[in-house]
Parts: C-alpha cells; structure tokens; sequence
C-alpha cells in the first residue's frame, strides 16, 4: 500500500490521541521519576529538589548487586521455562478441534482474571505442610509425611511460571495458529519423526515469535512483587520487592525512583542484546 | 508385482465418505494423473498414499509390503504439497539437504548431493539462496528437488503447478515428465487440470464423488471414455441421448446415425463424439440438417455451433478443411460411426 506523505500539520491529526496519551501515561510520569531520582531526601518521608547521585550510588554495592542479579536470574527463568512449557503446549491445541481451542482458551482468559495476591495465597496454600499437595503424595504412599515446600525458591518459581504461562500461550497462539500445517507434514515426508520434525522446523521457523515471547515474560517477570515475598525468603525478593519497600515503608522516594530507573535501563540493555544477537543471526542465515 | 497397489480404500470424515473404495494398480516407473473436479477426493487419496491421512478401510501395498501401518517418516517417498512447505528459515540448499541431513549424511555428501540436484532442477548455483527471493516456478523447482533427494521409491504431487501462469506451467508440465523418464520413478501427480492430464500421464485416473470413474491410458480416456462423467470431463464433447430401434439402429434426434448400432439388450443410452470428429458439409448432404448458430473463429481452428432439432452440436475444423459455413446458413451434419462412443446414460 503506497500513501501520499504528509505534508502539512493538519495531516499528522491522527497521531495526535496516541501522543497525547502516551506523553500523559508515560513520558510525563517517567520523566517525574528521572528527575525525582536525583533529588534529595528529606528526614520524615519527603523530598526536595536538587541534583544528588547518592540515589545511584547507593546500590554499587554487593547487596543490591546480588539482588539485581537474583532478579534477573528469575525473570529470565521464568521466560524460559514460559515459552518451553507453553510452545509445545500451545502448538498441540492449534491441532485440536475448534471446540476443544475455544474451551482451553476460555479456562486460561479466567486464570488471567486472579490478581497477584490470590494467586500468591493459593500457592502458599497448596505448598503448606497441613494441606498441600504433599498430603496428596502422602495418601498416594509415594512420601512418608506431608512437607512443607516454602518459603523457597521453587516455590517463587512455580508461581511466578503459573501467573505468567496464560499471557505466553495468548501470545503465542495466533503465529502458531497462522502456521503452515505442511510444514510439519514436508518434514515427515522428508524422513522426520514428528518431534524431530517440530523441534528443527517449527521452532526455528517460528524463531521471531519465540524470542519476542521470551523478552515479554521477562519484563512481566520483572515486575511481580508479590510472589516473591509471599512464597519465598528474603534472599528470594527481588528488587521489584525492595523498590516497594522504599517507596512505601521507608518513604525513600528518590532511592525507589533511582532503583527503578536503573531496572528500567538494565532490563532494555538485555531486551536490545537480545534483538542484536537475533538479527546478527539472521543476516547470517 | 512391483508397483504400488491401493486395495479397497476408502477413508470417511464422520458420515461424508471423501474417499470410496478405491482400488488401483500402478506398475513400476509410470507416470499417473489423478484427474478429477474440486472436493472429489484426490488430495485425501493422496495423503493416504503418503500416510498423512489413516485409511477407514484398505491396504497400500507397495512392491508387495503392505505400507498401511508404516508412518509417513519411514515410507521413504517424496512429496511436493500445494503450498510447496519449503521451510522459510533454510536456505535453497539447506532445504534440500533436509532429508539428507536427518539420514546423517555427512557435510561433503550433503553439497555434492545437492548440486546434483540443483542441476537436475536447472537451477545450478542456487544454494546460497535464502527460499523467500525466489520466484513461483524457482521455488517449485526446489521443492521438486527436495522431495528427490533420499531418490524416493514414490513421487507424489498435489496440483504442483497451479500457482504457476499458464506459459511457465505447460514448460513445467514438459520438465516433470522428462525428469520422470529420466529418473524412472513411479509418480503420482494429482490435477484438475485435464490439459495437464493428457501431456504427462502414462496412466490417466479420472475421479468422481469419491470413486475412480475410468483408469486408462489417457488416448483411451479421450476415445473410449466409459461414462458420461468422464467424457463430458475430459476435453469438450458432444453427448447426445440415443435410443435403439427395432433393428437396434441408434436413433438420435430422430434419425439413425449411418452405421452405428446399440449393443443388445440396450434400449437407450448417450453417445458421445469429440467436436473435431463432427464433419460439416456446406450443401445440405449430409445425414442430419442443421443451421448453424454461431462461429468462433480462433484462428488455428474454426468451432462451429449448430443446431439440429434443437440440441447444438458443436464442430471444430481447421479452416483448410472447411469450406464457407456462415452463421445461419444450412448445413449438412455428419456423425461417423468410428468416432461414436456410446455410453450408459
Ligand atoms: N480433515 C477433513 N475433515 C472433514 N472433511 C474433509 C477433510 N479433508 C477433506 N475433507 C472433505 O473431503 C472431500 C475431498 O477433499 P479433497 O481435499 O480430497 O478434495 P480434492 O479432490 O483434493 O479437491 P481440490 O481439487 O479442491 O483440492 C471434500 O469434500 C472435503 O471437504
Ligand atoms: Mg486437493
């Protein structure tokens, strides 16, 4: 489709709603957070004015590194074990009836209506010693006692992968969806075993789709606070948890904003060296 | 007997029967067309083939070893799809390799290989290419090549060519059937095209709602076709109901036609006469009077429309052997016997 460029300022109207919004739901309150991140604080919650970077050199040190670390670790686990539950998985119901598709997907639409916090507390709840699945295993013979299986990593891990496997399958479905099916069908033409066929033909095809996926789950990862401190110890918060902390319980505002910032930076580096080594690869290919 | 066999094979989707008991010997090395109109079953039919669709009922016998149970991936066939399903995140050459690569044959096999068959497809040099900045006909090629490396004991096509423009496609049409003869491959190509049918196939399958209405060679189809569905399917013709007189004299539109008879016991029927076997004589001798209609001149060949007793039977004659015949003059219309196919209604 070929259209005239624009000429005059009239013929940029249509972008006017989405800048608008986009300068009052992000630029502005983004930009309130830069700035606030180099102010002062004030003893007793407040802050002024000024230009400091005690904010940022605050966390060069190893704790907060080891929770930056710690928390990127786990975003990018969650992505990972994301995508490799979900592809297959969503790969298989675009192979399923209609019926079948529609029903799946309306199950995983209501996962996606649980908050944070319900899905934090059913967790802590399946985990516990005095009715968790352990008590299942237990009356199956297949363990001695019931255990309790958190607070713990695993369990963080578990539930952060359950809050964020819907939004990955919604993701994926459509480009799975539009797939050739006789690609898959060439393959094994071709002397492939359907999973041969699926693990060198459908996952590289659909290889843009993967690693776009991947870098979603991960910045939805990024965010969940809540998780963390429900499920896990104190070395399993993230630093999503310790912003929370400052900005709400100890009323550090510049030190949560200067956190937040650099979380915001750290996590676009890993977004655009990702789509780097991508692209290398496909201009090799 | 080497070849491949399908024994009684049916396949139904729910209560709709797609495919319905077919049976069909397919010696070595020939060349087969399924011919047939949309929706008739020849896809389907040729997926069980390949073992991509599970028979309701039959057996695929090749040389001899019933291939039903085997799956697709251990068949040992290549197949070329519609869509062509080259994979678009490999390379020409990668493509082609594919097959080889899964056999585990080593790097240096893998590019001589596939230059052989770069070659074999007229494409020489084309390796690197990524298959996205191919035109239609380059990107058949290839897929034609992929489906021959593992040099396949059954080549399958699904309407390989109905992507392609009309001129490059009776190019292709030509191409395949000398690779064919060349590389003396049983092949099976499904069309719709009749066109297509008749310049590849050593064996001409015309099917219908599911069954295989004639299987012959494809002059035999054209000649002697057995039904009315494959007449009227394949080439134009002109079908006329005929009834038999007392002596058995078939009767059209009311006049016998000059030494052609029912066989016994027919009281009724179709007969059957391709427009190039209609003679026309410009004074009104013949056995039938007719006035002609219409004229479409084409150049090479000349149809003429006309009308006797109301049916229209249609022409064509080059002009050199036609005289002056204008539309709405009186002719002379003359079926031979020899070029009447009569056909159970
Ligand atoms: N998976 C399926 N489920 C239900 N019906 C099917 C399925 N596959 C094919 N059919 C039906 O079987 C019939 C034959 O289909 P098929 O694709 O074999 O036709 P075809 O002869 O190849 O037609 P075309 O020339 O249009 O490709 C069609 O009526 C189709 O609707
Ligand atoms: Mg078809």
């Amino acid at each position: 489709m070929r259209r005239e460029p624009p000429r005059t300022i009239a013929d940029y109207t249509p972008l006017a709603f989405p800048a608008i919004m986009l300068i009052i739901f992000f630029v502005v309150p983004f930009s309130t957070m830069i700035a606030v991140s180099f102010f002062r604080r004030q003893q007793g919650g407040f802050y002024t004015p000024d230009f400091v970077i005690d904010n940022y050199g605050r966390f060069l040190s190893a704790f907060f590194g080891g929770v930056l670390g710690f928390s990127l670790m786990l975003a990018i686990m969650v992505a990972v074990i994301c995508v490799a539950i979900a592809f297959p998985f969503t790969y298989l119901l675009t192979k399923t009836s209609r019926r079948v598709q529609i029903v799946w997907l309306v199950c995983l639409l209501s996962v996606l209506s649980l908050s944070e916090v319900i899905i934090g507390f059913a967790w802590s709840t399946l985990f516990s010693r005095t009715a968790g699945i352990t008590n299942l295993l237990v009356a199956a013979g297949l363990m001695s006692e019931p255990q309790a299986l958190l607070p713990g990593f695993g369990a963080v891990l578990t539930g952060m992968v359950y809050q964020a496997l819907p939004y990955t399958i919604l993701v994926l479905y459509p480009a799975l969806v539009r797939l050739d099916p006789t690609l898959l069908e060439a393959a094994r033409t071709l002397g492939a075993s359907p999973l041969r066929g699926f693990i060198n033909i459908i996952v590289p095809a659909l290889r843009n789709t993967i690693v776009a996926t991947l870098i979603m789950v991960f910045v939805f990862a990024l965010g969940s606070y809540l998780l963390p401190q429900i499920l896990g110890r104190p070395r399993h918060w993230t630093l999503s948890v310790l912003i929370t902390d400052q900005a709400i319980y100890q009323s550090n505002m510049p030190f949560a904003a200067a956190m937040a910032v650099f979380l915001v930076l750290i996590s676009l580096a890993l977004v655009g060296l990702t789509l780097l080594v991508g692209g290398r690869r496909e201009a090799t290919a | 007997m080497s070849g491949l066999h399908l024994k009684d094979l049916s396949k139904r989707f729910g209560n709709f029967t797609a495919v319905d008991d077919v049976d069909l010997t397919v010696p070595h090395g020939t060349f087969v067309c399924i011919l047939g109109p949309s929706g008739c079953g020849k896809t389907t039919l040729l997926r069980m083939i390949a073992g991509l669709e599970e028979p309701s009922a039959g057996a695929i016998l090749l040389d001899d070893e019933d291939m039903t149970p085997v799956p697709t991936h251990k068949r040992n066939l290549g197949m070329v799809f519609q869509s062509l399903a080259l994979f678009p995140h490999l390379t020409v050459g990668e493509n082609i390799a594919y097959p080889l690569r899964i056999r585990g044959v080593d790097k240096n096999g893998q590019r001589k290989r596939v230059e052989e068959l770069l070659a074999l497809v007229h494409l020489p040099g084309y390796a690197a290419r990524p298959v996205s900045k191919l035109s239609g006909g380059q990107r058949q090629r290839v897929a034609i090549a992929r489906a021959l490396a593992l040099s396949p004991r059954l080549f399958l096509l699904d309407e390989p060519l109905s992507a392609l423009d009309a001129k490059l496609r009776e190019a292709m049409q030509v191409e395949l059937r000398q690779l064919q003869q060349k590389l003396g491959i049983t092949t099976i190509v499904v069309t719709h095209d009749q066109r297509e049918a008749m310049t590849m196939a050593d064996l001409v399958v015309v099917m219908g709602e599911g069954r295989i209405r004639q299987a012959a060679s494809p002059i035999e189809i054209y000649r002697k076709p057995a039904d009315a569905f494959v007449a009227d399917f394949i080439g134009s013709t002109n079908l006329l109901e005929v009834k038999a007189d007392r002596a058995g004299r078939a009767i059209t539109l009311g006049q016998p036609i000059a030494g052609l008879s029912l066989p016994k016991g027919m009281a009724s029927g179709l007969v059957s006469i391709r427009p190039e076997d209609v003679h026309l004589a410009g004074s009104a001798n013949g056995a039938f009077r007719g006035k002609v209609t219409f004229v479409r001149d084409l150049g090479g060949t000349i149809e003429t429309f006309v009308e006797v007793g109301g049916t229209t039977i249609v022409a064509v004659t080059t002009p050199r052997e036609r005289g002056d015949i204008e539309a709405g003059t009186e002719v002379g219309v003359t079926l031979p016997a020899e070029s009447c196919v009569v056909l159970k209604q």
